[in-house]
């Protein structure tokens, strides 16, 4: 079976169910984070099938590359805040954190 | 076998250690003790296949240069990479290197490390060591050769760190670590000249590219650039001349480790970097590479002679013979550099893990005797061992013998070799490059000085201490990977000559690649000599004298027939060899002599000579002060600068802000008055509306930010409902 544009939007959907599901339903902030990456590597995945299938040619590639520049800069930011949140409660699960509840 | 089968088994050469470093990581704790066993097994299996690849590539296909392959791995845009591996010669010996010293290693570990709390990770991380270091062995191109290359410094980090409990030992993966950096940072800005000039990563590719005349930015000048940058990832790797202050501090990791890494296998892979891309260097890149390498022979051998510490002396020397033989490949001495190589890592493992052998006894005897504060690796601590611990001492007694270069021996062929080369590469280029050969000679004697001050000190005489009498023989593990590496460092494995290895099949098999670097920026003497005019056409033999004519290193005259010699180089060493190896034998026997009348009969008096040559000795005790140095230097210029910039940030940047504050809080001073009294009045009543919706609605807000991404979900799936 020649594997075709189908194929990759079935592992992407996939991968982006798996990576919000898991910052749905994860108490640890990190393991919400990775569940963003997931998410994020997605997309990339979606990115580079149309590049290579739908006709978008290299700005696929740079779209992802973009991408991933972002992400990295998001774990850094990300990362820290989670640092910070330790620091202020001795704990990193996300659904105590809830100072700015009404 | 047939060569199809040769790549796919280098493959599975390369990945069977990862195989180890993945089970010992995920199943370690697990495992336990059994951990050492399924690392030696597997590394013993991986050692039978390398055996199988190397024999068949040297046996059935030695006359092919390479065996490879090469695959599109990605395109971007129009840019094809192209990546792949590649069997050669050199490359078929060091995966015999690398996989026989890992698993003797794995093996001595079983016994060395056992009780380390961290036994599983340890073998995870020879794993995933000797996993990177096959993938430089094999790569073919430098963008496996750069990946692989980062990989071994990372393994490298994490080994010399094992004790990380211990300050020193963090700190000194850290320097390790980012030594490398500079040289790899070199490197790579090497290799991104070579791929925008010639647009491909391969070895083969850039090699034709450079033949053909093309230069990076049209500028032979470049060209030199970029060899010099690549040359600088070796120098991290192979801790040279200004890089090499790394390699002794690495010896803060577990002795089994220096012998792997940091004597036999990743420190050779700068030797091997520069072996690998010999084609692509310039005259004066090879003159740069070989004063870089004497330098380095030279001041880490006079360091090696006044340390004390057992395998700080080993490391010292592990640096002045790595700079042997990259200045012997900066000579020219293509084939002697790479024997070097090799018989420097059998023998130099061997030294090491007969150092981690004593340690170990030592560590037992201070164990048995509640002793906790004495170093158990101060030379002056042991004394007598020779009669406590046998067959370390013999083996011990055998290696240092070829590392001194002592007939009989492989080092002493392989040595012998390298200062042959020095002296023709000198006699053919004349002047100042004299200096490069009178400075080997210098230390290879006092290599055997050392040598012999370490042996005689350690093993020879009375015990010095009560914990050095109470040491004992180690077991099987310990001292059988000994015996084996002290065998391997036998003359008859190389050459059936023992003076001359020449004839044997090494050199036979090593051959230098003939030089991709067009003739007018090369070497002549280096360039390989046409056939007898008869068999090519007499037109282009006249033109190719031509070119050599106008050569501006011309130093010999151009089209010498030089009968069965590659080229004129190769020749010439072989003239020089029986003066060189009688001035070797000469230097070595009296560094030998030397160290006996010093510290076995004590006919000179070691601490006159200390106070004579006061300063010498201190200087040499401080390694030059090269930490010193870089600590004065480098390290606090970053320093000054980051502190300045603090001061800019805290004075300057922050004054700025604190002034604009200053201005806005007088503004809003004023604001605020006519705020309190005209406006929040108006605002007040709305403020009470929104206030009076806001706490009906404020049940929603929960605060925790996953119910919020559940109604970000629902809102997009109820808006695709309606849209789509």
């Amino acid at each position: 079976m020649e594997i075709g544009l189908t194929h990759y939007l079935v592992i992407s959907a996939i991968l982006f169910s798996l990576g919000l599901y898991g910052i749905i339903t994860r108490k640890h902030a990190i393991m919400v984070l990775m569940g963003l990456e997931l998410v994020l590597n997605a997309a990339n995945i979606n990115f580079i099938a149309f590049a290579r299938y739908g006709g978008m040619n290299i700005e696929g590639h740079i779209a992802a590359i973009f991408v991933i520049i972002l992400a990295a800069a998001e774990a850094a930011i990300a990362l820290a805040i989670v640092l910070n949140i330790y620091q202020n409660f001795r704990h990193v699960n996300v659904d105590e954190v809830d100072n700015l509840k009404g | 076998m047939t060569q199809d089968l040769v790549l796919p088994l280098s493959l599975l050469i390369l990945l069977i250690p990862l195989l180890s470093f993945l089970i010992n990581i995920f199943f370690g704790n697990k495992l336990g003790r059994i951990s050492g066993v399924v690392g030696t097994t597997i590394l013993g299996i991986d050692l039978g296949l390398a055996i199988a690849v190397a024999f068949t590539k040297l046996s059935s296909f030695g006359e092919i240069h390479v065996i490879q392959n090469r695959f599109e791995w990605f395109s971007l845009g129009s840019q094809k990479i192209i990546v792949g591996i590649g069997i050669d010669n050199i490359a078929a010996i060091m995966l015999i290197v690398v996989t026989l010293i890992s698993f003797l290693v794995h093996l001595f570990s079983t016994v060395y490390m056992e009780g380390d709390r961290r036994y599983p990770k340890f073998y995870a991380y020879l794993g995933l060591f000797t996993f990177s270091m096959l993938g430089i062995v094999i790569a073919n191109n430098f963008l496996f050769m750069y990946v692989f290359w980062e990989l071994v410094g990372i393994s490298s980090y994490l080994l010399i760190g094992f004790w990380y409990e211990k300050n020193s030992a963090s700190n000194a993966g850290k320097k390790a670590f980012i030594t490398n950096r500079i040289g790899d940072l070199g490197f790579f800005i090497g290799i991104m000249i070579l791929f925008f000039t010639y647009g491909s990563f391969m070895f083969e590719d850039v090699f034709a590219g450079i033949s053909s005349g093309v230069m990076p930015f049209s500028n032979p000048t470049m060209l030199t650039v970029a060899g010099i940058c690549i040359f600088m990832g070796a120098m991290g790797k192979s801790a040279q001349f200004p890089l090499h202050v790394w390699l002794p501090d690495a010896m803060e990791g577990p002795t089994p480790v220096s012998a792997l890494i940091h004597a036999a296998t990743m420190v050779a892979a700068g030797v091997y970097l520069v072996a690998k891309v010999f084609a692509m260097f310039t005259a004066d890149a090879l003159t740069f590479i070989a004063v870089i390498g004497t330098i380095t022979a030279f001041i880490s051998a006079t360091i090696a002679l006044t340390q004390v510490d057992f395998k700080k002396v080993l490391a010292y020397s592990t640096v002045s013979q790595l700079g042997f033989m990259i200045m012997s490949l900066g000579v020219g001495g293509y084939t002697n550099g790479f024997f070097h190589l090799v018989t420097h890592a059998w023998f130099k493992a061997a030294l090491f893990l007969a150092a981690g052998s004593v340690i170990h006894a030592m560590h037992h005897a201070m164990h048995h005797m509640h002793d906790h504060h004495t170093d158990p690796q101060d030379i002056n601590n042991m004394g007598g061992l020779r009669k406590t611990m046998p067959w370390t001492y013999r083996t011990f007694l055998f290696v240092t013998l070829a590392l001194s270069g002592i007939p009989l021996t492989s080092g002493f062929l392989s040595k012998d070799g390298i200062l042959a080369g020095t002296m023709a590469y000198a006699n053919l280029t004349g002047g100042w490059h004299w200096i490069i050969p009178i400075l080997a000679f210098t230390a290879a004697g006092m290599t055997a000085f050392y040598m012999f001050r370490l042996t005689i000190v350690a093993f020879h005489g009375e015990h010095k201490t009560e914990i050095a009498k109470h040491t004992k023989e180690n077991k099987l593990p310990i001292v059988l990977p000994l015996v084996i590496l002290a065998f391997m460092s036998l003359w008859i494995f190389y050459s059936p000559n023992p003076i001359d290895a020449s004839k044997g099949w090494f050199h036979r098999m090593i051959v230098q690649p003939k030089s991709a670097v067009p003739a007018a920026y090369q070497w002549s003497f280096l360039l390989t000599e046409e056939a007898a005019p008869a068999v090519h056409q007499t037109g282009e033999a006249a033109g190719s004298t031509e070119v050599k004519a106008e050569n501006p290193h011309e130093v010999t005259a151009a089209g010498h027939t030089t009968g069965h010699y590659l080229n004129k180089f190769q020749e010439e060493t072989h003239h020089f060899h029986y003066l060189a190896m009688l001035l070797s034998l000469l230097i070595a026997g009296s560094g030998i002599a030397l160290a006996f009348a010093i510290y076995q009969y004590k006919v000179i008096s070691a601490d006159k000579l200390e106070t004579r040559f006061k300063f010498l000795h201190t200087f040499s005790l401080n390694k030059w002060y090269f930490d010193e140095l870089y600590q004065s230097t480098v390290i606090a210029g970053t320093l000054v600068v980051s502190k300045s910039l603090s001061w800019f940030d805290n004075y300057v940047v922050d004054g700025l802000v604190n002034l604009s504050s200053y201005v806005t809080r007088g503004f809003g001073y004023v604001v605020g008055i006519f705020d309190n009294y005209v406006i929040d009045g108006a605002v007040n009543l709305a403020a009470n509306f929104t206030g009076f919706c806001g706490s009906k609605l404020r049940k929603l807000q929960t605060g925790q930010i996953q119910s919020y991404v559940v109604f970000v979900l629902l809102g997009i799936l109820i808006l695709l409902y309606f849209f789509i």
